[in-house]
């Protein structure tokens, strides 16, 4: 173990470079979230992940945030394991009809001031499953969305780019 | 005591159905097939539903012959196979859930799938009745002194797929732990009805997305069989290809968060730069990190990028310069293997009477590979062998696992070595009237079945089961006399799809 502890001090880190906010996101934050909260929250945020009915591809890609290359943390961005911790919500899936109270739920479990993040295509109006009997179609249709983050599923520069903005 | 091929033969053959048999049989046959699951003489590989009939897939205990038996049930009834064979009890109360199909003397007839919440009964059904107020779901009891209970779910702690867990625990010790799944059912069967080929691919690839590659495949293997078509052997290499990378690139993720669940994290941060490795590895050779959509009916949809041979080479002598380095770590960390080794024991017994496939079946000595039990092209004609071991605990899994790597780096070059030239998909014509077509495909987590009934161009019916069928049910039986803290660890060493078995 400790051949391991010293070749991982001597590597170059193997984080990636920030990546800069993304406009498009920056433009739809602008229109939704009160600058004042935001000050309040200074440059840290609890994020909590609900998935309400992915294929479980998003939350690979979400995972992987937290991987050396991404390294979430060094951000001031961290994932927390209740929604009672957290500032933001990332919420991914179409909404299955069966988890939709879960996720009223864990909404209203979670303090404010807070913000939804959905993310992945079918976050956003169902996508692929969309007109099923078994789907709500679409994050917004359950709670209210602050900022998209679209991909099936988005890489996780993309997913970065897009939560960055939360910060600026 | 017939043998099942006798059964079989005696049943009426369906002439469309590809690669293997299907024939319409008998209530009386139905049974006898169901006794022979009960009595070990027969693996249960898949029970569906459509509107009016049951299908169940069964093979030898090698799963070299497959056969698919039917039974119409125009009165909405068919023989419990349950009652003589309990693996197949979630999968009955799902077609009961979801068709209003009635499995007669079935031992459990709680809903399954259905929560509750889709104001209406039996989706695929021809009967839709009006939501009768449903009493509360009765978990099963349990009885005796200083029990308490603990609910989990479905929203979970980590950044995982949602599911119910019911402990029931005396101290730190789990007596019972029952699941309820079901929470991301997102009805893709009722989806694939009327889709087009292109569309129920691209759905097929969203069942269970760290399985995306292997969903693809079994579909397209199912597709391919109902149609005749001929793959171009390129294509064919590519596939392996990419079903490889999905292999590693799971297994990397796998073994690492097991370690993270027993609190040692620097092997799940040293996994998961492996992991990212071969993701990269993987966008950089086909353009999409999990490489969905890349597989299609009649081939694949993404050659190789001119410089995915130096780069995969790249990748592979890191991941070889790494990985036996973490090997060792694991090896010699005693406080690890204390949590590891001899926790969640699956017995070989159960392994082998539920038929689960994967690392699940292989760490309790179940010697089962569709790769090479089935030995589809071009696993034919690679040189690998599928690792067993016999000890059944949470570090079996991880061995198997790590064995599993170091085979997938082996043919990770064998393929590279031996990529035919030529092109890359066979064009897909659909047939006039009804083909069907089932495929059986070796995922990371065990073996993926896609059957497929063709009207024409259209998806008639589809179904898609995932190993995890077969392997949930065995985590309720692992945990047990384990403690509540072991949980995440067994959990993990099992990884199951909710997505895949939800649907």
């Amino acid at each position: 173990m400790r051949r391991t502890l010293f070749e991982g001090l001597r590597r170059r880190p193997l984080a990636e470079a920030p990546p800069r906010a993304d406009d498009a996101a920056l433009a739809e934050l602008a229109a939704q979230v009160d600058c004042a909260a935001r000050r309040r929250l200074g440059r840290s945020l609890a994020i909590r992940e609900v998935d309400a009915g992915s294929c479980n591809g998003c939350e690979l890609e979400i995972q992987a945030l937290n991987n050396a290359f991404y390294d979430l943390e060094r951000f001031g961005l961290r994932f927390v394991a209740s929604p009672r911790h957290a500032d933001v919500l990332m919420v991914t899936g179409p909404v299955t009809r069966n988890m939709r109270e879960a996720l009223e739920r864990t909404y209203n479990a979670t303090p404010h001031p807070k913000w939804v993040v959905a993310i992945g295509d079918c976050a956003v109006d169902g996508g692929i499953f969309s007109g099923s009997y078994a789907v709500v179609g679409g994050v917004g249709n359950v709670v209210p969305i602050d900022l998209h983050i679209r991909g099936c599923p988005p890489r996780p520069m993309q997913l970065l780019t897009g939560l960055l903005a939360l910060l600026r | 005591m017939l043998a099942l091929t006798e059964i079989v033969s005696q049943g009426r053959r369906v002439d469309c159905h590809r690669p293997w048999p299907r024939v319409i049989v008998t209530a009386d046959a139905w049974r006898a097939i169901a006794g022979a699951l009960g009595a070990g003489r027969a693996t249960l590989l898949g029970l569906w539903g459509e509107t009016t009939t049951v299908h169940m897939a069964v093979a030898d205990e090698q799963v070299s012959a497959i056969t698919v038996a039917s039974i119409d049930c125009p009165n909405g009834m068919f023989p419990s196979v349950a009652s003589l064979h309990p693996p197949a009890m979630r999968l009955e109360r799902a077609i009961r859930s979801l068709y209003g199909l009635e499995p007669v003397g079935a031992p459990d007839t709680r809903q399954w799938l259905d929560l509750g919440f889709w104001g209406l009964r039996h989706p695929l059904g021809n009967l839709k009745p009006s939501v009768a107020e449903e009493p509360p779901y009765a978990f099963l009891p349990t009885e005796g002194e200083s029990l308490h209970q603990i609910p989990v779910g479905p929203v979970h702690a980590g950044i995982i797929e949602p599911g119910h867990f019911r402990f029931t625990a005396n101290g730190e010790t789990v007596v019972r732990l029952e699941q309820r799944l079901g929470y991301v059912h997102k009805g893709i069967e009722s989806l694939m009805q009327g889709a087009t080929i292109e569309r129920a691919s691209r759905l097929a690839g969203r069942t269970s997305g760290d399985s995306t590659v292997a969903y693809a495949f079994a579909f397209a293997h199912a597709i391919e069989a109902a149609l005749n078509i001929a793959v171009p052997a390129r294509a064919l290499y590519l596939r392996a290809l990419m079903a490889e990378f999905e292999r590693l690139a799971n297994h990397f993720g796998d073994i690492g968060a097991i370690c993270n669940d027993a609190s040692f994290s620097l092997m799940h941060a040293h996994c998961g730069i492996l992991r990212e490795h071969v993701l990269r590895m993987a966008d950089a050779c086909f353009g999409h990190r999990l490489m969905m959509d890349r597989i299609v009916p009649g081939g694949v949809a993404e050659d190789l990028k001119p410089d995915g041979a130096v780069r995969i080479q790249d990748t592979l002598s890191e991941l070889r310069w790494r990985f036996p380095r973490l090997i060792e770590l694991y090896d010699n960390t005693a406080s690890l293997q204390d949590r590891t080794v001899a926790t969640g024991i699956v017995s070989a017994d159960l392994v082998r009477q539920f038929g689960a496939g994967g690392y699940v079946g292989r760490a309790s000595g179940r010697a089962f590979d569709a790769r090479k039990a089935l030995a589809y092209p071009p696993y034919d004609q690679l040189d690998f062998v599928a690792p067993i071991l016999t000890e059944g605990d949470v570090n079996a899994r991880v061995w198997v696992r790590i064995r599993e790597v170091e085979q997938g780096l082996a043919l990770i070059e064998q393929i590279l070595q031996r990529l035919p030239q030529g092109p890359i998909a066979a064009p897909v014509t659909a047939s006039a009237g009804r083909a069907e077509g089932l495929g059986l495909v070796e995922s990371f987590r065990g073996d993926v079945m896609a059957w497929v009934a063709l009207d024409g161009e259209r998806i008639a019916r589809c179904h898609l089961r995932d190993p995890s069928w077969f392997q949930w049910p065995l985590l309720e039986s692992a945990i047990e006399g384990n403690i509540v803290a072991d949980f995440p660890l067994c959990n993990k060493s099992f990884n199951c799809s909710y997505s895949g078995h939800d649907l």
